[in-house]
């Protein structure tokens, strides 16, 4: 199983298109890292605006904490999307290619090639994460500096202190990788069903899409199924950054303020992953063969 | 070595395979002959198990494949229709690829055998993006040899390659059955191939079995067939029904066909110019290619 | 005779208009006030340490560390160690210490009034300087320990504001061992576009966000450096 890991790795990062996920998301950053370096006060001021006429707000406020939360709202809503170019050809990309049945005319079976397949996409996948991370944190860190987190939610304003923040993100970033390894295996579903990737990818996308529609409308038809839908809890790694605060309203350091919310969404999305990977194994061991 | 009981593959309304069974023995060349959509890649699809059958049994080395697919496909080589590839890697990453799944571990030697045997040695490093046809059909069928198969099969390996190419394929399959005894399944509509390398054929049509047996005994070397062509056919046929040479007519929709031993020709030519028909030509035909058209036509 | 009396009626005037047209030249004093501003003048610059609490009803913050610069006359500085600090507009630097330090006020006593169990006497302030930030201010004052234990302040663009004090080891100088600042809060209000939360609102939240429109920042103290020299640069 290991060598058909090492294989599908192998041909993954030999594609010159594996690099362009990479390349956007850096792309991307840096033109986000710049605009905030040089008007990044005023973006400051205006999030700010109604703070600043009660509160006095010193201190660095636009630090790489808070560049690095701007970031992932951002990223972590369109990084699925170059996720799914890569999962959503794993299996119909070889289908088009026609080595699909130079794989499974091989001693190993469908369903080792399958996971092999699914665990190479999704170490790609954990990758560009990594490669997100180092960005979004290290790099704002290093330009912007760092201070309390200061977070301005919709309804209420979040001060977490310099040395809690960093853990929080360890958090938010393995929550992420389950949000973005649910996508990998939507992806990778779509993909056992067409023998060339455009339908998957497309479809992988307008999935996404039409569930993340459907997760932030308040339409009572649709609250029965919410807690169902992956898109739901995939934006709950922002639990990480908020606090729970005691009788007196004082922040506890340390605290998170929704445990059971993240480690409900954390089992949705597992067993999200386990249904699209168990459904794509399922799909391809009754498949003929025929490209 | 393979033995293919009663199987049958439907998709949908067409039934592509129909109640088909056949033997391959150990050390034999099996020509596997159709014309195009006639299911022989289905058929090889299913003894690989790319495809399920949708009824009858498949055993290879004595052992069903749904049961000991590994065991089986460890000691299986194929190559099957035309070489699809990764463009992105090269030859040698290619056969290094699928080396690696294997169980026995195959060195780098041997590696670089297998690309010389197929004539690509001296392109081991060039992406597969910059091959021709006829050199991807040689790196895929490299990738059938390059575990040491006993069992070979080839779907269609002449496709793309020139007549070298044809003839060095040609070689490689009668060495690989007579100098190290493997087994070769060979499918191909290239009947003048098949007829040179193959000492035991089946044709299939419409998924069916037409015939199997063994090339020796299906098309007898005495006998050739030729076909005499003329200005009127018809009443030459007439001279040859009323003649000595009717027993060798065959029944053919358009033209005069005759499986006539090899010395009687001469005979014919005389008796034909005595009896006054305008002879154009008396023309030998390939013999397999005119067998299979004769099973196929008159199906 | 008329002329004496004219000279009278004139100096009367005159005396009346000084006053008037030269507010700053003349503050009237109240011997309690006297009294709260001489403890204070024994204290030229401090350096407290204290532990900060925000009690905002939109803002969930933790304690934080933070030390208070003050020098006469009027400069004051919080600054959290590492961090940022919430504070309300405009309002912690108006302190008694710099309040009375600028002696450019009027006193208007206002009687008395228990407060936590103590009888104080209140004393508004009225600037004389029109340039000063603040419109009137009143003080609570124990006319025994010459202690002022809360303050209501108007500023001229940064509202109304409370400072509720509680004295400990320090108070023979006037200064506190704990301060609680009470101002007013706006709605606070981000766009979810902007802030991309598109979930379901908690009705907890929004419930104690209706309810709650008056915030407090409380500085308890745990240490004075008196009159050690607090150079200029930290404000």
């Amino acid at each position: 199983m290991w060598s058909l890991i090492q294989i599908e790795l192998y041909k993954i990062f030999r594609r010159p298109r594996t690099y362009i996920a990479f390349g956007a998301i850096a792309a991307l950053i840096v033109v986000i890292q710049l605009g905030l370096k040089i008007d990044g006060n005023s973006y400051a001021a205006f999030l700010m605006k109604d703070i600043n006429d009660t509160l006095t707000v010193d201190g660095k406020v636009l630090n790489g904490y808070l560049i690095c939360y701007i970031l992932l709202q951002l990223l972590l809503v369109h990084v699925p999307l170059l996720v799914a170019l890569i999962a959503a050809d794993m299996i119909s990309g070889e289908a088009n290619l026609g080595t699909l049945r130079l794989l499974f005319s091989t001693p190993y079976s469908r369903t080792h090639w399958v996971l092999a397949k699914f665990i190479a996409a999704s170490v790609y996948t954990i990758l560009l994460l990594i490669w997100l991370a180092f960005l979004a944190l290290f790099v704002s860190m290093w330009i912007f500096g760092t201070d309390d987190l200061f977070l301005m939610k919709s309804n209420y304003v979040v001060l977490i202190q310099q040395g809690d923040v960093l853990w929080r993100y360890v958090g938010a970033f393995v929550f992420a990788s389950f949000s973005l390894l649910t996508v990998t295996s939507l992806g990778f579903l779509m993909s056992s069903l067409a023998n060339n990737s455009i339908g998957p990818i497309v479809g992988t996308m307008s999935a996404i899409v039409f569930f993340t529609i459907l997760s932030t409308l308040n339409i009572p038809l649709f609250t029965i199924i919410k807690p169902y839908l992956f898109t739901t809890h995939m934006n709950n790694w922002k639990e990480f950054f908020d606090i729970k605060v005691n009788a007196n309203n004082e922040a506890i350091t340390g605290s998170v303020l929704n445990i059971p919310k993240i480690k409900t969404s954390l089992i949705v999305l597992s067993l999200h992953i386990v249904l699209f990977v168990s459904a794509s194994i399922l799909i391809i061991k009754k498949k003929d063969i025929l490209s | 070595m393979i033995k293919v009981q009663h199987i049958s593959k439907q998709f949908g309304n067409l039934k592509a395979v129909d109640d088909l069974s056949f033997e391959v023995q150990a050390g034999q060349v099996f020509g596997f002959l159709g014309q195009n959509g006639s299911g022989k890649s289905t058929t090889i699809r299913m003894l690989l198990s790319l495809i399920h059958p949708s009824s009858g049994s498949i055993e290879i080395f004595g052992q069903p494949i749904e049961k000991n697919r590994a065991a089986i496909l460890e000691q299986v080589g194929a190559i099957i229709e035309r070489p699809d590839l990764y463009p992105y890697l090269s030859a040698k990453e290619h056969l290094q690829l699928f080396a690696k799944v294997r169980k026995q571990k195959i060195e780098s030697a041997r590696i670089s055998d297998t690309l010389e045997k197929v004539g690509l040695a001296g392109r081991a490093q060039d992406k597969v993006q910059t091959f021709s046809l006829g050199m991807k059909q040689r790196l895929g069928i490299a990738i059938a040899l390059v575990h040491n198969p006993s069992l070979i099969i080839l779907d269609e390996p002449t496709n793309g390659l020139d007549p070298q190419g044809i003839a060095d394929i040609r070689q490689l399959i009668q060495y690989l059955a007579k100098e190290e005894g493997k087994t070769v399944f060979v499918s191909s509509h290239l009947l003048s191939e098949i007829e040179q390398v193959a000492n035991q054929i089946l044709i299939i049509h419409q998924g069916k079995k037409m015939v199997e047996g063994g090339t020796k005994e299906l098309l007898d070397p005495q006998k050739r067939i030729v076909q005499i062509k003329t200005l009127d056919d018809a009443g030459t046929l007439q001279v040859i029904v009323a003649g000595s040479f009717s027993n060798y007519l065959l029944p053919r929709k358009e033209g005069i066909f005759l499986k006539i031993p090899t010395y009687e020709i001469l005979l014919l030519n005389e008796s034909l110019i005595k009896a006054g028909v305008a002879l154009l030509a008396i023309e030998s035909k390939n013999a397999l290619e005119d067998y299979f058209l004769q099973i196929t036509t008159n199906a | 005779m008329l002329t004496m009396k004219k000279y009278t009626i004139v100096f009367i005037a005159c005396s009346l208009f000084s006053l008037i047209i030269s507010p700053k030249a003349h503050a009237q004093t109240n011997p309690l006030i006297e009294k709260v501003a001489q403890k204070l003048a024994l204290v030229n610059d401090y350096v407290a340490e204290g532990v900060m609490k925000t009690d905002v009803s939109f803002i969930k913050a933790s304690l934080g560390k933070v030390k208070v610069y003050f020098k006469k006359p009027n400069l004051l500085k919080v600054k959290k160690e590492g961090g940022i600090s919430l504070l309300p507009r405009g309002g912690v630097s108006l302190t008694i210490n710099t309040l009375l330090n600028t002696k450019q006020y009027t006193t208007i006593p206002a009687g008395t009034q228990v407060l936590n169990g103590k009888n104080l006497t209140v004393i508004k302030l009225i600037p004389t300087d029109e340039n000063l930030d603040w419109v009137i201010s009143t003080l609570w004052i124990d006319p025994v320990e010459a202690l002022v234990y809360k303050t209501a302040t108007t500023t001229k663009e940064n509202g109304s504001y409370e400072i509720l004090m509680q004295y400990g080891e320090y108070a023979k100088f006037g200064l506190a061992s704990k301060i609680v600042f009470s101002f007013n809060t706006k709605d606070y209000k981000l766009p979810n576009g902007i802030t991309l939360e598109f979930g379901d609102e908690d009705p907890a939240v929004k419930q104690k966000l209706l309810k709650n429109k008056k915030g407090t920042i409380e500085i308890n103290y745990n240490n004075y450096l008196i009159n050690k020299g607090v150079p200029n640069s930290i404000f």
